[in-house]
């Protein structure tokens, strides 16, 4: 079974080579002996040797677990017997358990007590133990110190040696603590087998605590002065880390090292090994001691480091390595790749560094995989000091790409994208496409990102950046990343004309390809984006470069198979439908098969499809005029990218990119739980106001009942008409149709006067933003032909964000998409901000003044004891003999207004109601006013509270509403001007 | 500095091994692991190098026997696989014509072998000769105290 019977089964001499003579060596006598012995002490241990072979015999691994279960009992009692005798064997058993990967940390204690054992033989196993079952998590380890510090004291060399080879594999920062003194004292020791081995043991202590490097210092002086060479390797190693811990070691080390300077020291040592003549001892394949030269290499490369005089030192040195080293084996590659890192990274002469990267040309064609990975790995990493010299080998690295192992076509592809540049770009990326349609599933978004990032960097013109990413898209399918769709769409939508022409219809084309919408949805993403944004191009526009063009209904066919396609994705669904509701203002005569296949997701399994689905179908039903303006073009994106070399961080795009696309009507989506009435407030701007009355209806039959309603004021006169039509079933009556105007005025009266009647905290904090938009709305309503959408869209968005001011103009907002969604979600804030204030909202819109003038005698006698106002006074109105003064004064916390109103006409003005609006950073709250009537002479007093969340400068929209001689009369003014806080 | 290294058959058997990190138990079999299964996927043509987490595995195949070093990113890849084939030589000549059976029945004896290489993860000893010399004296000592022992135990000394 074993081959011991060879001739050269050993090193040693003959007359030593006792274990397998025949007869009389100790082993057959120990064996001898040891069956005696155990004849007459029952019962034995199983022998290791037995244990591995029952082992190995078990059939299945639950006869393997058997078998170690049931030693493991054994071992566990003899531990617990403190049986001296067989512990060695029985931890040896152990080892062997615990590399198959049975728990064996109950082992623990005893390798320590194996340590402590003045056996050789145990503390071989001992050592061998506690390296294997310690680690430094274990607090059993710290007790390990103390052995470890008998055993460094040892007399025999081979028990230090066990002592320092355990520290080296197990030192913790505490251990190491502990014992770097007697490291120290070892790595001066005279004995060679024991100051090797305590040198790179001072190397682990610095590895775990680099504040104890200075103990070690002054030992490493003589250590390059040796001959022997696991001295000068575990020297160098120590010296080498000492250097990359500290800048201060390495200044010493450069100006004091013994007797002679550092760098000539190891160029005379690594000449030695070059021209040295062969050794025996060292050599492997003809290069004298590889290990060594590499190690020197390594810290000659430190050494040098923007260090032009130990730069210039080792030139030479380096310029022979480089030539004379033999390549033919892996040895004589290994220290050329050393060295090649080392002239890159030292000041070297240009000569030199030409030298370098042509030995990486030539590991490039190499046969052994290896020398080629390293290439490109090292050819990465000179790329960005020296790229002329790299982009020689780039038909190399190309063909690396190609490689059958996916660590060199990583590395290879990692460095095809650092070479790209505004001159290669054209040839880079066609074989770039070449590999990312045949690269496994992990390179292909990495590969694909990257490209997308080249392109946009280094593209010559827009028609071959549309063409690359359209390839990219086909070659990379499904892998493609978020941020490669978005980029796509954002530069299609940048792009002139007719290339949106030309690309939409490449994209038309791409996507008659078989499998094409399953295997590759980006890229059907990207093309129904494309294709519902320029769809009038695409089918009617100039046909420059001669594609064939479908049929409207061929069209509309291929979305029906998008859209029903099992293996199409949800999102790619929901490009598809945003794109056929644009297609719809596009085309000329499928209008009714597009509407068909929309309204049928109206009923779709997915949530997100059907609230597409029934929003777009809203566009087509009462409210056909809004389409075209809804589904108008999106305006050209703008390129706000981070270029990032890996394509890593494409993960802050994806965050983007859907909005990027789908800001359109989507937004809408976004108004939560307000959802339902941004429909039924869609629907009430147009012809048709019943879905509004009706919410505004029920709640208000429900607060007071139907019965009053004929007592409204005139302004609401329209709702009621609604609104007795919805709720006492007058099907019949054919209303007049309810203008757009009144029904924001609606809206205004109800909410506003609610803050005013009822003055409830939240007054204007959230309802009040909504008040304010509402208001605008009606402002520009005046101004604007009251017909148009948008402006009074425009106008709520205002209002609904609250972000512009009182006097934020509707007509100066654009038309598009963008705002179209933003004005929706405006709308949503007000509805769902009108909903809980809709019960107060009511008893006003029932009773019209009446519940004002209920709470007259409450609020009158609440404002009696209003303080006397001081400071500047601001004038707000002053019309027709009604003075509106505003009299601000800062309390500690808001600022306090008074507000008075004198009438010095002659007439009595009733139902006098003042409303007040501020910006969205302030917060605005109005306290009853003293009463509603003005008569002749008479003053009304109200006081409002500002509190500014910001440093903003307040401005103020008033709005007066009175009756006078039964006609309602509407004031608007606006107020500034008001003093700046006073600091405190 | 290398931070393991493993030996693991075709079967992916763990044959030994070397942690030069303190990893906790779970995480060196989570290791184990996952790299034996990785490497056993490789083709034969590919190369011995593997990117892995923040070090480089750096593997050979020697008959049914994988030898895996990690290592890390400074440090030589070729190298490593001077070391490794190293250690094999060491192994071949303690052994003779080593096999995988001789490392499964002696594994103590291949890693005092290696205990004589490296220390800490780097290496300590380039030539052979002494790397032997040193296991074989300790051998000698270790069978001096059982025949000592033996002795003893039977009254003969």
């Amino acid at each position: 079974m074993y081959p011991y019977y060879e001739q050269d089964w050993s090193v040693l001499p003959p007359e030593n080579n006792r274990r397998f003579n025949p007869a009389f060596n100790m082993a057959t006598i120990r064996q001898a002996f040891t069956e005696a012995v155990e004849r007459v002490r029952m019962p034995t241990p199983t022998r290791l040797r037995d244990l591995i072979r029952q082992i190995r015999a078990a059939r299945t691994a639950a006869e393997e677990r058997a078998v170690v279960n049931k030693e493991c009992a054994y071992i566990r009692s003899t531990f617990r017997e403190e049986d001296s005798v067989w512990r060695c064997r029985n931890i040896a058993k152990l080892l062997y358990i615990h590399m198959l990967g049975y728990p064996a940390h109950f082992g623990q204690l005893e390798c320590l007590k194996l340590t402590a054992s003045t056996r050789f033989t145990d503390k071989r196993i001992g050592y061998l133990g506690a390296m294997l079952l310690l680690d430094e998590r274990q607090d059993v380890h710290l007790l390990i110190t103390n052995c470890l510090k008998n055993d460094l004291n040892s007399s025999t060399q081979f028990v230090v040696g066990l002592a320092l080879c355990t520290l080296g594999a197990i030192a913790s920062p505490e251990m190491a603590r502990d014992l770097a003194s007697e490291v120290e004292r070892l790595m001066k020791s005279p004995n060679t087998y024991i100051r090797k081995k305590a040198t790179l043991c001072a190397f682990r202590v610095i590895r775990r605590v680099p504040e104890l490097m200075e103990i070690f210092l002054p030992a490493t002086r003589s250590l390059l002065s040796e001959k022997n060479h696991g001295i000068l390797i575990t020297g160098v190693t120590l010296i080498t880390e000492m250097c990359e811990n500290s800048s201060d070691t390495l200044l010493h080390f450069k100006k004091d090292s013994g007797n002679r300077e550092i760098v000539p020291n190891l160029v005379r040592i690594l000449k030695n090994l070059i021209l040295g003549g062969y050794s025996p001892e060292h050599d492997v394949s003809g290069v004298s001691d590889p290990f060594l030269q590499v190690k020197i290499l390594r810290l000659l490369r430190i050494l040098g480091h923007n260090d032009p005089d130990a730069s210039e030192a080792m030139n030479d040195i380096l310029a022979q390595v480089a030539t004379n080293t033999e390549t033919s084996k892996n040895v004589g590659n290994t220290i050329l790749y050393e060295t090649v890192l080392s002239i890159m990274d030292i000041r070297s002469e240009g000569g030199l560094r030409v030298l370098a990267v042509n030995i990486l040309g030539r590991f490039l064609l190499n046969s052994d995989k290896n020398i080629r990975y390293v290439a490109l790995n090292t050819l990465l990493r000179t790329v960005h000091a020296d790229t002329s010299a790299v982009q020689r080998h780039r038909t190399t690295i190309l063909e690396c790409l190609k490689d059958p192992d996916v660590s060199i076509r990583r590395r290879a592809m990692e460095l095809s994208f650092a070479l790209i540049n505004a001159q290669n770009i054209r040839t880079m990326t066609k074989e770039l496409l070449l590999f990312l349609e045949k690269a496994d599933a992990e390179f292909k978004a990495q590969c694909s990102s990257g490209m997308i990032l080249a392109a946009e960097r280094y593209s010559p013109n827009t028609r071959w950046h549309l063409d690359t990413q359209l390839s990219v898209l086909i070659a990379a399918g499904n892998y493609v990343r978020d941020d490669v769709v978005s980029s796509t769409i954002q530069l299609v939508s940048s792009s002139p004309v007719p290339e949106q022409t030309y690309i939409t219809n490449r994209f038309w084309e791409s996507l008659q390809v078989s499998n094409h919408c399953e295997d590759k949805q980006p890229l059907l993403q990207v093309a129904v984006w494309a294709i519902g944004e320029y769809g009038d191009l695409f089918m009617y526009g100039a046909n420059e470069d001669e594609f064939e063009r479908p049929t409207e209904s061929d069209l509309i066919a291929v979305y029906h198979k998008f859209l029903t396609s099992a293996q199409v994705s949800t999102t790619s669904k929901q490009y598809a439908l945003v794109s056929l509701a644009k297609l719809s203002t596009r085309l000329q005569q499928c209008v009714e098969e597009i509407q068909a296949l929309i309204t049928s997701f109206g009923s779709h399994l997915n949530v997100d499809l059907q609230q597409r689905g029934v929003e777009f179908t809203q566009l087509f039903g009462h409210y056909k005029h809004l389409r075209p303006p809804l589904l108008e073009k999106m305006p050209a994106m703008q390129i706000s990218r981070i270029s990032s070399q890996n394509g890593e961080s494409g993960g802050s795009f994806d965050d983007n990119s859907p909005d990027v696309i789908e800001n359109g009507v989507e937004g809408a989506g976004n108004g939560g739980g307000g959802h339902s009435l941004i429909e039924s407030n869609m629907n009430t701007l147009g012809d048709n106001t019943n879905i509004l009355l009706d919410l505004l209806g029920s709640t208000d039959l429900s607060a007071g009942g139907g019965g009053d309603l004929v007592a409204a004021t005139d302004l609401s006169n329209s709702v009621h008409k609604k609104n007795s039509r919805n709720a006492n079933d007058g099907g019949a009556t054919s209303a007049p149709v309810s203008h757009n105007q009144d029904l924001l005025d609606l809206l205004d009266l109800d909410m506003s006067s609610t803050t005013n009647a009822a003055g409830p905290p939240t007054g204007v904090g959230g309802g009040g933003g909504g008040i304010l938009a509402l208001a605008i709305g009606d402002n520009n309503q005046t101004s604007a032909a009251s017909a148009n959408m948008n402006n009074i869209l425009g106008g709520l968005d205002l209002s609904g964000f609250g972000s512009g001011l009182v006097d934020g103009s509707a007509a100066s907002i654009p038309t598009n998409g963008n705002d179209l969604a933003s004005m929706l979600g405006g709308l949503s804030g007000v509805s769902s901000t009108s909903a809980p204030l809709a019960s107060a909202a009511a008893g006003n819109l029932i009773d019209g003044g009446n519940l004002l003038a209920d709470l007259n005698p409450t609020a009158a006698s609440n404002n009696a004891a209003l303080v006397p106002p001081r400071g500047p006074k601001l004038t707000a109105l002053d019309k027709d003999g009604l003075l509106v003064q505003l009299e601000p004064v800062w309390g500690p916390d808001c600022m306090r207004i008074y507000v008075t109103t004198t009438n010095s006409s002659d007439n009595t003005l009733d139902q006098y109601v003042l409303k007040a609006a501020v910006q969205k950073s302030f917060q605005l709250q109005l306290v009853t006013p003293s009463g509603s009537l003005l008569p002749p002479g008479g003053v009304i007093t109200q006081e409002m509270r500002v509190v500014a969340s910001s440093n903003a400068t307040l401005r103020m929209r008033l709005r007066i509403q009175y009756l006078l001689d039964g006609k309602q009369q509407v004031e608007q003014t606006e107020v500034s001007g008001f003093p700046d806080q006073v600091p405190e | 500095m290398m931070l393991f290294m493993l030996l693991f058959s075709r079967q992916g058997k763990l044959r030994l091994q070397k942690w030069y990190m303190a990893y906790p138990d779970k995480v060196k079999k989570k290791i184990t692991r996952e790299l034996v299964t990785t490497i056993l996927a490789r083709k034969p043509k590919m190369c011995s190098f593997l990117e892995w987490k923040d070090c480089k595995i750096v593997y050979k195949r020697y008959a049914s026997l994988y030898f895996c070093c990690a290592i890390e990113q400074n440090d030589n890849e070729l190298l490593t696989l001077e070391i490794i084939h190293r250690y094999v030589e060491l192994l071949d000549k303690y052994f003779g014509s080593v096999c995988e059976l001789d490392i499964i029945f002696n594994f103590e004896k291949a890693y005092f072998i290696l205990d004589e290489l490296l220390i800490g993860g780097e290496i300590q000893e380039t030539s052979k000769k002494n790397v032997l010399k040193a296991i074989a004296s300790q051998d000698l000592l270790q069978e001096d105290e059982a025949v000592e022992g033996t002795l003893r135990d039977i009254g003969l000394l």
